[in-house]
């Protein structure tokens, strides 16, 4: 018997929308009981993309972020269900009963990931079903899993101690990492921190600060980074609220220095350096 | 009944396609199975890449059962209700009326007697069609096949299509280094591997690999950008937007003013002129007339250096960042990719943008094009590829069913006269029109100086127009001038034939339903376009050709274009001469059986399992695209130059800083002089409407669509939050912009907003972002959607037909060309009527 999991890997998430779209493939207007009734036509999301705008200034990432029901093993959901409405199978995935859960709209609230969906025609909450069907008509992935081009997705037996789902998911975390104590069998890795970056010149000779020494300092630890030929230098997956003093040091200019808080990302692209 | 799996192909990739009680369940990415031939391993730099043992498709494919079923399929043919083929016809309505159901047989009865009626009153041609491009898949049923077979019968006016996927490399990189019958993109043979191997950095310019995918490509190219990344190769985007690549591993973004990619090449090239930094042997080797583009952009010409300090002023990039781009360039071994092809690009769609395709080239050859790693590759082509096994794509000479290598009864087309896409507003309102250029000019340079006039000399006009598909308001320019079109008396029946009522078919006198091909029998290979992109499919990790197969019957009345076009063709009498006495099948075995696929398994086989593997030769040997011209041996790439030597076929055999055919043809044009140079835009921001409308609109090909397709059909792409917002239960465009300038307008994220100038008002709603340059707005093109407040009338358009906006004007005086991307708007909240 398998135990399943996925992990998830940020890092590799394109945002290219395939695995919400084969969801919408499988589920939209289609009964798969007694694991799902059909998914109404548009308006649920069981495989959810939280696409993540960071920085600002000239120096912009987007992390998309996967988010399909985590099948916690201490489901929220399964708390807040009557009538044992939420179950956990044997190989951990969590399913809401089609028949059931009629009408308990609590379930919605319930989910912290926002993964259960009222369906108002049907009187019904719905998530993510790990495509349970499908696995049990013998296929091996979920539909999502399946049509992702970067292996973002990553799904199997955890059970298994030498497939490539329990070897990563030894590295993986919650999301957010606080919520290890839910037990959700999706976990992430590459979820991403705070930004502090930046672009550094010489004014007088008009040319990138090549080489300046960047130095990050707090929290307790010292990092530092060398510009690069656009003056260019970034300290990523920093934690979030924390305090730095950031210093930029050139041979022959003066040190250019300023305090820096990741309450949110910090990105100066006209750092000038001024000639001693 | 059971669940049936049936195999088929579509625009992003090829499909397994199950089906239950005759309707579609499933569509997934072609599954491959184990005796499927091995997979391909590039060796570089200490690792093994393989391609992980699946097949990708485009994100618009995973919508296919939703745009099979959608709502607004044509179900029946219908006639406008206001016209009257033997009374009063009401063209003036067009695009206001509504339809009323009439049965086939009426509706062919009319159409056949129309076609008779205005070829024997006016000659034959008076008749003219025109197709839309990608909304279908296989070689029987794609326009250039059953659509052009008939009307070669028929005879007709031939639309020319402008080139406007390439416009900037067709009209201007041609004359650098040749590769017309590439309509100006280079070979991409090899470049993945010998990236890997050596490749430091890649200068995405107006590149955006992971949206435009290699074309046809799926996102084969995904798991390509993960192992350059692991390679820690640099990537450099250029680009006013922050594209979709970008954002997830740019090592440096620079977002210059649109308009002025021309002065930023220049500087660069300043730079490395300067500093000695390029490569002088491949240039005075290979190259023709550097030194007087070195006196140019050094200013011994003019008295005006084209330095850094120069192009910082137009680009609005610091002059030290400028530098430091020329000098990472040239100390890296560093691969230029111009547009998913290597020879797309936006910034080739705008005013002089051959100007800009041409600098390319040219920095490419500064840089040694062709040595290990230095290469000119959009970075989206160019796997390891069996290119050696024969099976046609639908561009090319054989890949449609009016081929001499297909068909036995070879039509053609009486008619001379010919129409340009781009006229044919002006031409169906205000005749004459005159143009320069045979339109995709692919079998030679002298094709982009032939003159032609419409109406031809003793011909008559056009006045029966067949419309096959209606993208136009989502793709071509200033497209409130198609309403007049349509509504011109000078057309006495509009006929369009399409699956969905996309916006032009609400402007036809009589509509007929065609049906996808899942609900037909067809034959194609996945991602292979063939003629102009030849080995396309280098796009993907393995070439599959595959057995299209009807999946389930046409949906409502619907019938296949093939089946349409027989029963038209019976009523013009030449039923047998267009059929043959086949049916789609019989001609889907006519192609196997011209392909290669045939001398590996029998068409049985090939019917029952669905799809063919091309087995990679034993002990492959890869031909990097220019290798042999940076050595200077005879071609040993696959490419179908029309001849194979040691030389690029312009007039030298060199790359051209100076042009020889353009001096021959145009020696006189300013616009497209004999060298290229940066020439403030004839909109941009040193023009006079800049005062006026003072922010650039940018619209490149849309991520989540693919043209105009997928768009307004599939309604679970306009839940994908960069592609389109729901609002009061409409699917508004995004529009991005800036926030610094979003709050000067006073827009919120989510507001509505209109865009206008004085050529129309598009509606579309605010995403506000960094990723875009200040004074820039980003919108995609190619709105399926077109939802004007006044139907058949220049009103404000709901649907986000940003086409709209854009200017008609020729990219330059002797160069017919569109230039979307060079587009003077202002933006403002909507505030309603």
């Amino acid at each position: 018997m398998a135990r399943y999991g996925m992990v998830i890997d940020i890092s590799l998430c394109s945002s290219c929308y395939a695995c919400f779209l084969a969801c919408k493939d499988e589920h939209c207007g289609q009964d798969h009981l007694p694991v799902a009734a059909a998914q109404p036509q548009m308006g649920h999301r069981w495989m959810n993309i939280k696409d993540i705008e960071r920085g600002k200034n000239g120096r912009v990432k987007v992390a998309s972020i996967p988010i399909p029901c985590m099948h916690c093993q201490e489901a929220p959901c399964e708390k807040a269900a009557k009538n044992g409405a939420v179950t956990r199978r044997t190989d951990g995935i969590v399913l809401i009963d089609p028949v059931k859960a009629k009408g308990q709209k609590q379930l919605t609230e319930a989910c912290p990931y926002g993964a259960i969906y009222w369906n108002e025609e049907e009187n019904l909450p719905q998530k993510c079903t790990m495509c349970a069907h499908f696995l049990d008509a013998g296929y091996k992935e979920p539909r999502c899993v399946e049509v992702c081009p970067t292996g973002a997705l990553l799904f199997g037996d955890l059970d298994d101690p030498n497939s490539e789902v329990s070897r990563k998911m030894a590295d993986a975390a919650a999301l957010p990492p606080g919520n290890e104590g839910l037990r959700p069998l999706v976990k992430y890795l590459n979820i991403p921190g705070m930004m502090v970056a930046g672009t550094v010149f010489l004014p007088d000779i008009k040319e990138c600060a090549r080489g300046a020494r960047v130095t990050l300092a707090g929290g307790g630890s010292v990092m530092t980074v060398t510009a690069n030929g656009f003056g260019d230098f970034e300290f990523e997956n920093l934690p979030p609220g924390q305090e730095y003093t950031l210093t930029v040091e050139m041979p022959g200019y003066a040190a250019w220095k300023t305090t820096v808080k990741t309450d949110s990302h910090w990105v100066k692209s006209d750092i000038q350096l001024e000639r001693l | 009944m059971a669940e049936q799996i049936y195999t088929n192909c579509t625009v992003c990739g090829p499909v397994h396609v199950h089906v239950e009680n005759g309707r579609i369940t499933r569509i997934r990415p072609l599954q491959l199975d184990d005796s499927d031939p091995k997979d391909w391993t590039i060796e570089a730099r200490g690792y093994k890449f393989t391609p992980p043992r699946k097949v990708t498709v485009g994100q618009p494919t995973m919508t296919e059962r939703d745009r099979v079923y959608a709502e607004d399929r044509i179900k029946y043919p219908m006639i406008r209700e206001d016209f009257n083929p033997n009374g009063a016809r009401n063209p003036q309505n067009r695009g206001k009326s509504g339809y009323r159901r009439i049965s086939w047989d009426e509706a062919l009865d009319i159409v056949a007697s129309e076609i008779k009626r205005v070829q024997s009153v006016y000659g034959k041609e008076a008749l003219s069609a025109m197709t839309s491009s990608h909304h279908c898949w296989g070689l029987v049923g794609y326009k250039a096949s059953a659509f052009k077979r008939f009307f070669s019968f028929t005879g007709y006016t031939q639309v020319l299509d402008n080139p406007d996927s390439w416009e900037g490399f067709h009209w201007g990189a041609t004359h650098t280094y040749g590769y017309w019958w590439r309509l100006g993109a280079p070979e991409p043979y090899d470049l993945l591997e010998d990236c890997l191997k050596h490749t430091d950095m890649i200068v995405h310019w107006a590149n955006d690999p992971d949206t435009i995918r290699g074309g046809y490509a799926g996102q084969e190219s995904a798991i390509w950008r993960v192992w350059m990344r692991k390679l820690g190769i640099k990537m450099v985007y250029i680009d006013p937007f922050c594209n979709f690549t970008a954002v997830k591993d740019a090592y440096k973004w620079l977002a210059p003013r649109p308009g002025t990619e021309a002065a930023l090449a220049e500087a660069i090239a300043y730079v490395w002129i300067t500093e000695g930094t390029y490569d002088k042997d491949f240039v005075a080797r290979k190259t023709h007339g550097f030194e007087e583009f070195k006196a140019y952009i050094l200013g011994l010409t003019d008295g005006k250096p084209k330095d850094p300090a120069y192009a910082a002023e137009l680009t609005e990039l610091p002059e030290a960042t400028i530098k430091a781009l020329a000098r990472e360039w040239a100390s890296h071994r560093t691969m230029l990719a111009c547009g998913a092809r290597g020879g797309f690009g936006g910034a080739m769609r705008t005013a002089y943008g051959h100007e800009w395709a041409r600098l390319m080239v040219l920095l490419a050859a500064m840089q040694g094009m062709g040595r290990p790693g230095s290469n000119f590759w959009g970075a989206v082509l160019g796997a390891p590829c069996n290119t050696e096994f024969v099976f046609p794509g639908y561009a090319d000479k054989a890949g449609n069913i009016a081929s001499p290598a297909i068909a036995k009864i070879v039509p053609v087309n009486p008619v001379k006269q010919k129409l340009y896409r781009l006229l044919l507003p002006k031409a169906f309102t205000d005749p004459p029109v005159s143009w320069m250029g045979e339109g995709f000019c692919g079998e030679s340079l002298e094709q982009q100086f032939t003159p032609f006039r419409y109406p031809m000399a003793g011909h008559s006009e056009v006045k029966m127009f067949y419309r096959y598909g209606g993208s136009f308001f989502g793709t071509m320019c200033e497209t409130n001038d198609y309403i007049a079109m349509y509504q011109s008396p000078r057309l006495e029946c509009v006929v369009g034939q399409d699956i969905w009522w996309t916006p032009e078919m609400r402007f036809a006198d009589i509509v007929l339903p065609a049906c996808t091909n899942l609900e037909r029998y067809d034959i194609a290979e996945a991602s292979s376009s063939g003629g102009y992109s030849q080995h396309a499919s280098s796009g993907c990790n393995r070439r599959i050709c595959v057995m299209q197969k009807k999946c389930i019957e046409p949906l409502y009345e619907s019938k296949s274009d093939y089946q349409i076009f027989t029963e038209l063709a019976d009523r013009l009498g030449f039923k047998d001469k267009y059929t043959e006495g086949l049916d789609e099948l019989g001609w889907c075995r006519r192609f196997f059986e011209f392909s290669d696929a045939s001398k590996y398994i029998s068409w049985e086989e090939f019917y029952k399992k669905g799809y063919f593997v091309v087995p990679m030769p034993e002990n492959y040997k890869p031909t990097p695209a220019y290798r042999w011209f940076y050595e200077d041996r005879v071609c040993d790439t696959p490419d179908p130059a029309p001849k194979k030597t040691n030389t690029l076929h312009t007039y030298t055999g060199k790359i051209e800083f100076v042009s020889e055919s353009l001096k021959h043809f145009t020696p006189d044009d300013t616009e497209r002089g004999p060298m290229p140079r940066y020439q403030d835009s004839w909109e941009g921001h040193k023009s006079e409407l800049y005062k006026k409308y003072p922010f650039h609109m940018i619209s490149p090909h849309p991520r989540y669509g693919y043209h105009t397709h997928y768009d307004a059909h599939a309604k679970w792409l306009w839940e994908i939050p960069e592609h389109r917002v729901l609002k009061d239960g409409h699917p508004y465009i995004v529009v991005r912009i800036n926030p610094e300038n979003a709050k000067a307008k006073g827009i919120q994220e989510g507001d509505i907003v209109k865009l206008f100038n004085d050529r129309g008002v598009v509606l579309g709603i605010a995403r506000i972002t960094e990723r875009v340059r200040r004074n820039v707005v980003h919108v995609y093109t190619s709105s399926g959607i077109y939802k004007p407040l006044e139907p058949g009338k220049p009103s404000p358009d709901m649907g986000g037909c940003v086409n709209i906006l854009t200017s008609k004007r020729f990219m330059s005086k002797k160069v017919a060309g569109f230039a979307p991307n060079s587009c003077l708007i202002d933006i403002e909240k909507w505030e309603g009527q």
